[in-house]
């Protein structure tokens, strides 16, 4: 079932037309990879899902939540399926994460804002997710400052956030892409986790086409503004159709072992 | 010829009311002119103080660093030591090397001064990283990530270093970015006969430029090779679980390995080989002597 669905959505931002006309199927309990160059729009397709295109884009299109157009929405209203239904994970813990505040304090807020529970139950559902995205210790975690934590518990920490009030789709940008490979392999196992686990709906962005083989249901690959080529990984990966996914697997170094 | 060469290199890191940290614990490295030395790890290993140390930023406990036939001594001691004068660092912040107040042209004229180069426009610089020659004329903050990144490469470069140190010099930029810049540090350096040490996370990308890649593990060089040799035979079981641990582009769904634990307290580093906690294949005498030889410091690969 489509959880989330983007169909001919066009951006453009101060007469550049950034987005073409992007079609995008995002369903519960599977991850579509979205790969492709610097500035082919990746990351303009999941800010437009969220709501956080620069000031002054214009879109057309269609972003279906359901039967609700996120495009169409008021902002107010987008802003309570933002960060409520439809969350977010980047490339940098920072740009999610307060430097001056608490972890607890971090989590528990979101979801006294969305959720409307009191300290002790938001507390208690804050350690909860601590434990879920495999914290260790999560009764002193809890009190403490992100700067207290490596890169990998970071990103932990800001993919905690994008859980606490159960959303149903997650856009996840470059989430591993500052982290050591070490740490990335279980970042990347975690994701895969709350997917099956949770059937939640990921859009995985990522230039990284080993991260996508790792962990996408689906893939697909943008160019200049449009997608060229979508379908199953093992399709995509092994035998792409599109002369440009060829050239972007080719471009990779040789495998030698 | 080789440049430069660290010596069983020791750093430390002292902070009122807290253990002394010995962020590198003994680590030798050389790199020659023309050629390209990944220096990678985890997080915390030691990489930027390895780094710093290198430029006269962080005192030496104990080793050696030479540089071009001279020993590298901290910056404030004499002035300014002539080894120095020919090692150029790009940090992964560009902010860190150029100042946000004053004009891209007269930041590359002061490097393209340091090197005596009356003839050298800055334009010609930028044209050479691949920037539109009047972008000389705006301010460091009109620019992208990327942008501004290729700036101070192009700086660096206007001094004219015979070695030039990029510390995480693109872990800051667009993801899809980050190769192409990565490659032109390695072409610009190789071009004009200088050394690159290059520090990355990104394990690919080193593959893609380095001609030989150095395994860093809790401040001490743990396997040192030629890029494509690693590649096809790591050695060390650290070595080992860094490369398994990136996930192949080839669509089967495979998760990668995760290596079990954290990089341990540099303060408190286990006994023996620092490995031994983590490492699936560890013996008895893991625990209790410290493989202190190279190339792969591991008791499996004892030379005779
Ligand atoms: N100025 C400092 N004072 C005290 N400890 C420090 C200082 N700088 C670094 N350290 C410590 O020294 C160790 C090595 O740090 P270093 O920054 O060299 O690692 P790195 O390999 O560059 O890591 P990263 O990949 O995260 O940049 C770490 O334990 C770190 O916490
Ligand atoms: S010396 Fe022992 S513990 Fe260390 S890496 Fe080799 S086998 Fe593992
Ligand atoms: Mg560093």
């Amino acid at each position: 079932m489509s959880l989330l669905a983007i169909s001919d959505l066009k951006v453009s931002i101060g007469g550049k037309e950034i987005l073409r006309g992007v079609d995008l199927d995002l369903r519960a309990g599977r991850v579509h990879g979205l790969a492709g160059e610097s500035g082919s729009g990746k990351t303009m397709t999941g800010l437009a899902v969220l709501g956080l295109l620069p000031h002054g884009a214009r879109t057309s299109g269609r972003i279906a939540l359901g039967e609700r157009d996120l495009l169409a929405m008021p902002a107010k209203e987008l802003n309570t399926v933002r960060g409520g239904e439809v969350a977010m994970v980047f490339q940098d813990p920072a740009t999610s994460l307060h430097p001056m505040l608490s972890v607890g304090r971090q989590l528990t807020e979101h979801m006294r804002h969305h959720l409307g529970l009191d300290r002790k139950q938001a507390r208690a559902r804050a350690l909860e997710l601590l434990g879920q995205v495999r914290i260790p210790g999560p009764e002193a975690a809890i009190d403490r400052y992100p700067h207290q934590f490596s890169g990998g518990m970071r990103q932990r920490i800001a993919i905690a956030i994008a859980l606490a009030c159960s959303p149903k789709v997650l856009i996840a940008d470059e989430p591993t892409t500052a982290l050591d490979v070490t740490v990335q392999a279980g970042v990347l196992r975690l994701l895969r986790g709350l997917c099956d686990d949770l059937g939640l709906a990921v859009l995985l962005v990522t230039h990284d086409l080993g991260v996508m083989s790792a962990v996408a249901d689906e893939v697909s690959v943008m160019k200049e503004g449009l997608v060229v080529e979508t379908g199953p990984r093992g399709q995509v990966l092994r035998d792409p159709t599109h002369p440009y996914t060829r050239a972007l697997l080719e471009s990779l170094p040789g495998e030698t072992s | 010829m080789t440049l430069l060469t660290v010596d069983d290199l020791v750093v430390e890191h002292r902070t009122p009311g807290r253990p002394l940290v010995r962020a590198v614990a003994g680590a030798s490295l050389t790199v020659a002119a023309g050629e390209v030395v990944g220096l990678v790890g985890e997080s915390g290993c030691g990489k930027s103080t390895l780094a710093r140390a290198v430029c006269g930023l962080n005192p030496a406990a104990s080793g050696t660093i030479t540089f071009d036939g001279h020993p590298v001594t901290p910056l404030g001691l004499r002035r300014r030591n002539r080894a120095l004068a020919g090692i150029q660092m790009v940090f992964q912040d560009p902010y860190a090397s150029l100042n946000p107040r004053r004009r891209v042209g007269a930041q590359i004229a002061d490097g393209l001064r340091t090197a005596g180069d009356t003839v050298t426009a800055p334009a010609d610089l930028l044209e050479r990283v691949g920037l539109p020659r009047d972008f000389a004329g705006r301010h460091p903050h009109e620019f992208s990530g990327g942008q501004r990144q290729r700036i101070a490469i192009a700086r660096a470069l206007a001094a004219r270093p015979t070695m030039l140190i990029g510390d995480e010099p693109i872990s800051a930029l667009d993801a899809s970015a980050q190769a192409q810049v990565a490659r032109l540090m390695r072409d610009l350096a190789v071009e004009s006969g200088a050394g690159l040490l290059f520090i990355s996370h990104d394990l690919s990308v080193v593959r893609l430029i380095a001609d030989r890649i150095a395994v860093m593990y809790l401040g001490k060089i743990v396997e040192v090779g030629r890029t494509a040799e690693v590649w096809a035979d790591p050695r060390h079981p650290y070595t080992r679980a860094l490369l398994g641990a990136i996930p192949a582009p080839d669509g089967a769904g495979v998760l990668p390995a995760e290596l079990s634990g954290d990089v341990p307290d540099p303060a408190d580093p286990p006994s023996g080989c620092r490995f031994h906690p983590r490492c699936p294949v560890a013996m008895d005498v893991c625990r209790e002597r410290e493989p202190t030889f190279g190339p792969v410091a591991c008791w499996l690969h004892e030379p005779a």
